[in-house]
């Protein structure tokens, strides 16, 4: 297979600017005359869809919340990105590009990293003038903060809601565009399908989650703007309902998937309290520049922790990284916690927890001032765990929280199926093998905005022959396979609930691909996945039918992709025999332990084709050509 | 603990719906409260029963999709939190629990606890938004805007949508769900060009949507998981008062 990314020619400061003159144009008149399918409404979908209708296309948008505006880019706290130079501390769209490059862990695309770098500042101006209550100096003007992986201070925010004050800017846009009739909305409708005709995706199936009716959708392109996939691992930060289907779907109807082993935990959770836990809760990382990790020297130490003596403790950051300590690298501090919690050392129910303890600083500081840094966080804590964080140490575990991977895309954010665009998260394009803070609200605006309502032109200004009907075979033909499915999940009526099934899943994903990984737990992962899935198809009860409101259905069938899906992510941590960003091998580190890349063998997106039901996928390469930048040891020493 | 629950069961939107008792046993008092809801169901299914719907996504506390009344409580007994961040810990052993769905005329009852807030899609359609056109907004700081307005616009714009302003209004006005995002668009200077036509037009769809009439009793600020100030409807009052007599003086 021919992967064509794409790529501009020209210097790489100038290739966008250049590009975007040159895509072929839609007459306007012509505008109308096409539909747009665009699936998901967070920041990615939501800010497509808006702009896209503005601009006079015929767009249909597709969410499974009741609302547009309950997409998980809402939960963002921390910030976005943007290169706008505000604090004169020499930041600029080269810096940006380079730390996002950097942070990536020399896995990304060079071009695609510039112009992300190069829109986000329009970005601000754009959610600035929605009237995205950005926080403010005194004077008026925007104020920023400073986030990991970067040495200016170029994050903007809107107190711990940055994620939501950006998603309701983007649905404001959408609904503008909806009272204006360019856009329709379709709420608490699932995308089950992708339909393709003569290889181009012209449409969609999709239940309607309240009656229950299977319809199809053709248009003259689509896009998916769907997240991504960390529900693979039953617990992460992700809304409940985040899923890997729509982009799943596309992959088993032709689409690439590129780079599925890229994922990123989080160190600072929440740790899990019992085996009823639906979900993990993120608190911000911040919290380690005042705190010091421990955990008790001693194995199953059941003691509390003031009744445990200073010289019990094992400070382990500070002790195994004197020079960064407890502000280690998120990857490096979430696998040293597993290893003390591995060694029977972790603390809490369970024994998955490492302390966060504030007293020294309280005792340096004061109360107020730690009051005043992190209140509301303490105050979520204590909301989630009953306890208070000014008396008792935090507890703390890593959690799954982004993943990079995601659809292959070229410049133009389509896929490898022509008219099939994936933007946000879904994608893989932006973030390599790492994504940097606040980074990940900047790529979904930046490609919903101001890429791709561009890029789309350079498809349809080609696209030739007319919209297909839904009553063309190909459409019933899907159609028809997503009703057998669905009948099939019903009747099944098994022993099981699926959240059984998940939960067994999540674990072992946890467990043999999680935060470390070696050949040994993928191949028995790799083994395992499948004896699930089959128990799955043989043992699942769905309670109710497919005709009515039914959640456990809608479950078990985004359960029936991530069934298949985590076996592919596992191949895919298999085949790279490196460590890289999130994925971190076991065989292959430092002495220190830090990850070891392997540049002359590894630096390509690794992209996924499936070959059928229970056949092992075929793996193309898209080799990394860095023309600007050179790759180095990634280091935060 | 053990609890007995009563919950609200309703097959459809045009189904009659009733309290139908369950019992709870062994609630770990570290559970969230749609966490305990997750075990009974994984007990009703067992049990070949269908489960309770209810709706949740991001649980928590952020994306507004939750939304349960516990003993005549929307979202609970615990102020500033929504049902998906409530923990049993608040409840105790033997304790009953009554839970229902948001309860409003323009909230129809989808399913068991599931309700559909389209009406507040509808509200934001109307003149929820500020006029600007992807790709033309000016520099961002050419527009300073004072820090206390900013704040103030913040504090209105944390509101989540989950509605249960109008659940606790008896009469099922959403005045607080129309000032805090009013409030939010007419206090920068972004939104003032609009102030004016949004204001009429998204009390107008309110109304529309049969939300009731404010009487100003503020159970809506109490319940509200974001603690959005009732102080914005006085400002939605007043920007309307000005809006309304603008139109008729001026056409």
């Amino acid at each position: 297979m021919k992967l064509d990314s794409k790529i501009p020619s020209g210097p790489l400061a100038e290739k966008w600017t250049r590009y975007r003159s040159e895509i072929k144009l839609v007459n306007p008149a012509n505008k109308r005359k096409y539909e747009i399918i665009v699936v998901g409404s967070g920041l990615a979908g939501a800010a497509a869809a808006a702009s896209m209708g503005e601009m006079g296309y015929n767009v249909k948008c597709f969410c499974y919340q009741d609302s547009p505006r309950r997409a998980h880019s809402i939960a963002a706290q921390g910030g976005i990105n943007a290169a706008k130079n505000y604090q004169n501390d020499g930041d600029s769209i080269h810096r940006l590009f380079y730390d996002t490059i950097k942070g990536g862990d020399f896995r990304a695309r060079e071009a695609n990293v510039h112009r992300l770098a190069e829109v986000s500042a329009e970005i601000i101006d754009q959610c600035a003038a929605q009237g995205v209550p950005f926080a403010r100096e005194y004077g008026g003007h925007l104020a920023n903060r400073s986030f990991g992986g970067a040495q200016v201070s170029r994050t903007f925010y809107a107190r711990g809601q940055t994620g939501q004050q950006l998603l309701l800017g983007a649905y404001s846009a959408l609904c503008r565009q909806i009272a204006a009739g360019t856009v329709k909305m379709y709420p608490r409708t699932e995308m089950l399908d992708l339909v393709l005709v003569d290889g181009h995706a012209k449409g969609i199936v999709v239940r309607d989650m309240v009656t229950g009716e299977i319809s199809c959708h053709a248009a003259d392109a689509v896009a998916l703007g769907t997240g991504g996939y960390a529900n693979v691992y039953d617990l992460s930060t992700n809304a409940r309902g985040c899923n890997v289907t729509a982009a799943y779907r596309a992959y088993k109807r032709g689409a690439l998937f590129a780079n599925p082993c890229y994922t990123q935990i989080h160190p600072t959770c929440i740790p899990v309290s019992g085996d009823y836990q639906s979900k993990l809760t993120l608190m911000s990382e911040s919290l380690r520049n005042d705190g010091r990790v421990w955990v008790p020297k001693k194995k199953g130490d059941t003691r509390k922790p003031h009744e445990i003596p200073e010289d019990e403790r094992d400070y382990y950051l500070e002790r195994k990284y004197p020079s960064y300590g407890n502000l280690a690298p998120r990857d490096i501090s979430s696998r040293s916690a597993k290893e003390v919690c591995d060694e029977g050392r972790g603390v809490g129910p369970g024994g998955q927890g490492v302390y966060l303890d504030f007293s020294d600083s309280i005792e340096r500081l004061g109360l107020a001032v730690i009051q005043e840094r992190y209140g509301n966080l303490f105050e979520m804590y204590e909301r989630i765990t009953g306890e208070d964080a000014y008396k008792v140490p935090m507890r703390i575990y890593p959690a799954l929280h982004y993943t990079m991977g995601g659809l292959w895309v070229d410049y133009n954010l389509m896929s490898n199926i022509p008219g099939l665009h994936v933007i946000g998260e879904a994608n893989f394009s932006d973030h390599g093998a790492n994504r940097l803070g606040a980074s990940a609200l900047m790529q979904g605006l930046a490609d919903g905005y101001f890429v791709l309502p561009y890029t789309i032109g350079a498809y349809l200004a080609d696209v030739r022959g007319k919209r297909p009907s839904v009553d063309q075979k190909e459409f019933q033909d899907v159609k028809k396979e997503v009703e057998e499915q669905t009948n099939r999940l019903v009747s099944i009526q098994g022993d099981r609930t699926v959240q059984s099934f998940h939960k067994e899943l999540g674990k072992l994903m946890w467990d043999k691909a999680g935060m470390a990984r070696n050949k040994k737990g993928l191949e028995e992962a790799i083994a395992k996945i499948p004896e699930i899935r089959e128990e799955f198809w043989k043992n699942v009860r769905v309670p109710g039918s497919g005709e009515e409101l039914n959640q456990e259905l809608e479950k078990a069938g985004r359960l029936a992709d991530f069934l298949e899906f985590g076996e592919l992510l596992c191949r895919d941590a298999l085949d790279r025999q490196e460590s890289c960003g999130g994925h971190f091998r076991e065989e292959h580190q430092t002495e220190d332990g830090e990850a070891l890349r392997d540049d002359e063998n590894y630096s390509y997106v690794s992209c996924w084709e499936h070959r059928g039901d229970n056949e092992k996928p075929a793996l193309h390469k898209e080799p990394l050509v860095y023309e600007e930048v050179k790759m180095a040891t990634r280091s935060y020493k | 603990m053990d609890l007995k629950l009563r919950v609200w069961r309703q097959k459809n939107r045009d189904a009659e719906g009733r309290l139908v008792e369950y019992d709870a046993k062994d609630i770990d008092p570290e559970m969230s409260f749609l966490e305990m809801l997750d075990v009974i169901n994984e007990r009703l299914v067992a049990a070949g029963d269908d489960p309770i719907a209810f709706d949740h996504d991001c649980r928590e506390g952020i994306c507004g999709a939750c939304s349960a009344t516990i003993n005549g409580i929307p979202h609970g007994p615990q102020r500033a939190t929504t049902v998906c961040q409530l923990h049993m810990r608040h409840f105790k052993d033997g304790d009953v629990l009554t839970i229902e769905p948001f309860r409003a005329k323009a909230f129809p009852v989808v399913r068991d606890l599931v309700v559909d807030r389209s009406a507040f899609d509808r509200i934001i359609e109307a003149g929820g938004f500020v006029s600007v056109r992807t790709g033309s907004a000016p520099e961002a700081n050419t527009l300073p805007v004072p820090k206390q307005d900013a704040d103030w616009a913040m504090d209105a714009a944390s509101c989540i949508g989950c509605g249960a302003c109008v659940a606790a209004c008896k009469n099922a006005s959403a005045m607080l769900f129309v000032a805090a995002k009013a409030g939010h668009l007419n206090t920068l200077p972004q939104g003032k060009p609009e102030k004016d036509r949004r204001v009429l037009s998204m009390v107008a769809a309110m109304d529309e949507a049969g939300f009731g009439n404010c009487t100003n009793q503020y159970e809506c600020s109490a319940v509200c998981p974001k603690s959005i100030s009732e102080d914005f409807i006085a400002q939605l009052n007043r920007d309307y008062l000005k809006a309304s007599l603008k139109k008729c003086l001026m056409g």
